[in-house]
């Protein structure tokens, strides 16, 4: 793992998510930051791929459970060369490819269309089913929100994935703590993720979210898993990586006040600094 | 085509949930992509007993309806071609959403068999008994719906939509239904079938209620009226030429489904009717009832599914 280009396209991943909520002047920033570190690792790193045919049949899949991260996704997507940079800012716009939530018919490089919650999670494991029966070794990655584990459908699913022994399938979980209404633990209490990811059969393992290497290290510790599915839940936080925004109370959603629109300004003028871009800000 | 009036009405021999095991078994020898998926309820759809002939094409999910939708949707991103079965009403109202978004809106392709079709699910009652699950279907976008009245069209059918992308829903009883078609029949999406002549009333059916349709042409023909009887298994996309045909031709029209009138077969022809030839109407099946339990024979008289209350529709139109 070069570290160094890794750290270089979590921060282009983090430019492009901010760049294209800021130009459509609101939407879910918390939610698509908190999840940048593990798509920097999987779409930098990791993942069997290839952006210039989408639909190479002998990819990995990823699937985006939580799909109100679309915009980090679609920045991951852009700054990989699935499509210009220049997409990036028809976000939600009338006629985009890029909606708010993922379609698979509309974004080259998007394996399936997310946004009801607790849907993307069944079908990443479908994937890893097909694969398991094909003898095919591909990986399947799948992201889950905190709050999105509130979906019974979700728990259906994992059962499913380890009674099957889906040892090929990862699902992240993006532990930032906090959902739409407020936090997680005043809405409904996740008490251990941990443990109930253990129970359900998965090898589990945490991780500091924000930590490149320690989310590669425990892909790389779950790929030697023989029989059970791995979850690995992410210590994460909304509108990571952007101090002013994980300070913010409100952030599953933004639609900035001037001042929030000022500090965004500053991160991604920061960014584009530390990235050795002209700053467009 | 039954071409003069016959007043023998045979159950087949084949029960309709032997013949989609057997035809599941055809399918998945025949192609290794083919998987069948449920949701505990292989002994009810006689699939326990094809196990051990596809036992690496067959998987049971659990009662995880939500879920399995999901797998399906996801098997088949990776060309896997997923047959799925559960009772209809766990099939399309307990897995609405995941047939929205992970099926139709994301335009995967799974296949649906929903059992116990209306009325049939006899003595598990009202929470079983779907009257609502033709017109959810509808609702999607590209989504195919059939209703299959005898085991022909069901195993026609199965075999037809192996090879077609999306959304496809198959209604069906689980036990025998009457015989109406040779073997050899040929079945076309969006074709109605028209399975016996008259001049007077048209009478459009699909599932149980094309036997009951027979026999209320049968009464009719007593009295002297002559109805035309159409089996409109493909209820989406629908046969808009050939109920516009017989609705102009006869100036009368009877819908008979086993279903909730709103939504259904009913629901589809008003439609066409409405926007393409106007037409006097009568709509038989459920109206704004659930169900319960009972026997076949005390539920069809009850929510007026007989041949009596087809045949009285169209005497009131005349």
């Amino acid at each position: 793992m070069d570290l160094q280009k890794l750290e270089a396209f979590r921060d282009e991943i983090r430019l492009n998510t901010l760049k294209e909520l800021y130009h459509l002047g609101f939407g879910h920033y918390g939610g698509s930051l908190s999840i940048v570190e593990a798509l920097a690792v999987l779409y930098g790193e990791v993942m069997k791929i290839n952006p210039q045919d989408p639909k190479w049949e002998d990819r990995d899949y990823f699937i985006l459970s939580k799909g109100h991260g679309g915009p980090g996704l679609y920045a991951t997507l852009s700054a990989k060369g699935y499509f210009p940079e220049e997409d990036l800012y028809t976000l939600n716009q009338n006629g985009t490819t890029l909606p708010s939530h993922p379609d698979k018919n509309l974004t080259p490089g998007v394996d399936m269309t997310t946004g009801s919650l607790g849907q993307g999670i069944s079908a990443a494991v479908g994937v890893a089913l097909s694969h398991k029966l094909s003898n095919k070794d591909n990986y399947t990655y799948c992201i889950v929100g905190d709050g999105e584990l509130n979906e019974g459908q979700c728990w259906e699913a994992t059962q499913f994935a380890a009674h099957h022994k889906l040892n090929h399938l990862f699902v992240f979980i993006d532990d930032n703590k906090k959902q739409l209404d407020g936090l997680t633990k005043d809405i409904i209490d996740p008490l251990d993720f941990v443990e109930k990811f253990k129970a359900f059969g998965f090898y589990t393992l945490r991780v500091d979210g924000r930590s490149l290497e320690q989310i590669y290290e425990a892909i790389e510790e779950g790929k030697r898993q023989v029989e059970k599915p791995i979850a690995i839940i992410l210590d994460t936080v909304k509108g990571q990586g952007v101090p002013y925004l994980e300070e913010k109370a409100d952030n599953h959603h933004i639609r900035p006040s001037e001042e929030d629109a000022t500090a965004i300004r500053l991160a991604i003028a920061e960014l584009e600094r530390k990235l050795g871009k002209v700053v467009s800000v | 085509m039954i071409s003069t009036p016959s007043k023998h009405y045979e159950l087949e021999k084949v029960e309709m949930r032997q013949m989609y095991a057997n035809t599941l078994v055809e399918l998945a020898q025949g192609n290794p992509d083919v998987i069948a998926l449920e949701a505990d309820l292989m002994s009810a759809i006689s699939t326990n007993k094809i196990v051990k002939q596809i036992p690496t094409q067959i998987i049971n999910g659990g009662i995880m309806e939500a879920n399995m939708m999901g797998v399906a949707a996801g098997l088949s991103l990776t060309g896997k071609i997923p047959y799925v079965h559960t009772f209809g009403q766990f099939a399309t109202r307990r897995t609405f959403d995941q047939l929205f978004v992970s099926g139709a809106y994301a335009k995967t392709n799974i296949k649906i068999l929903g059992s116990d079709a209306g009325v049939t699910a006899e003595h598990n009652g009202g929470t079983h008994m779907a009257f609502e699950d033709i017109g959810l279907v509808r609702l999607l976008p590209n989504a195919t719906v059939y209703e299959v009245s005898d085991s022909t069209m069901l195993r026609f059918l199965l075999r037809k939509i192996e090879k077609e992308h999306g959304i496809h829903y198959i209604r069906t009883i689980r036990k025998n239904a009457v015989k109406l078609y040779d073997e050899n029949e040929v079945f076309e999406e969006g074709k109605g079938k028209v399975l016996r002549e008259g001049g007077d009333v048209t009478i459009i059916a699909s599932g149980i209620m094309v036997a009951e349709s027979l026999k209320a042409a049968d009464l009719l023909y007593e009295q002297g009226i002559e109805a035309t009887v159409i089996d409109m298994f493909s209820i989406k996309p629908i046969d808009k030429d050939l109920i516009v045909k017989y609705a102009s031709k006869t100036g009368a029209v009877v819908t008979a489904e086993n279903h909730n009138v709103i939504g259904g077969l009913g629901s589809a022809v008003a439609e066409v009717l409405s926007e393409h030839c106007p037409t006097k109407m009568r709509r038989i099946g459920v109206k704004e009832q659930f169900g319960q339990v009972g026997k076949l024979e005390y539920l069809k008289e009850f929510y007026e599914l007989t041949p009596k209350d087809i045949a009285g529709a169209a005497k009131e139109l005349l």
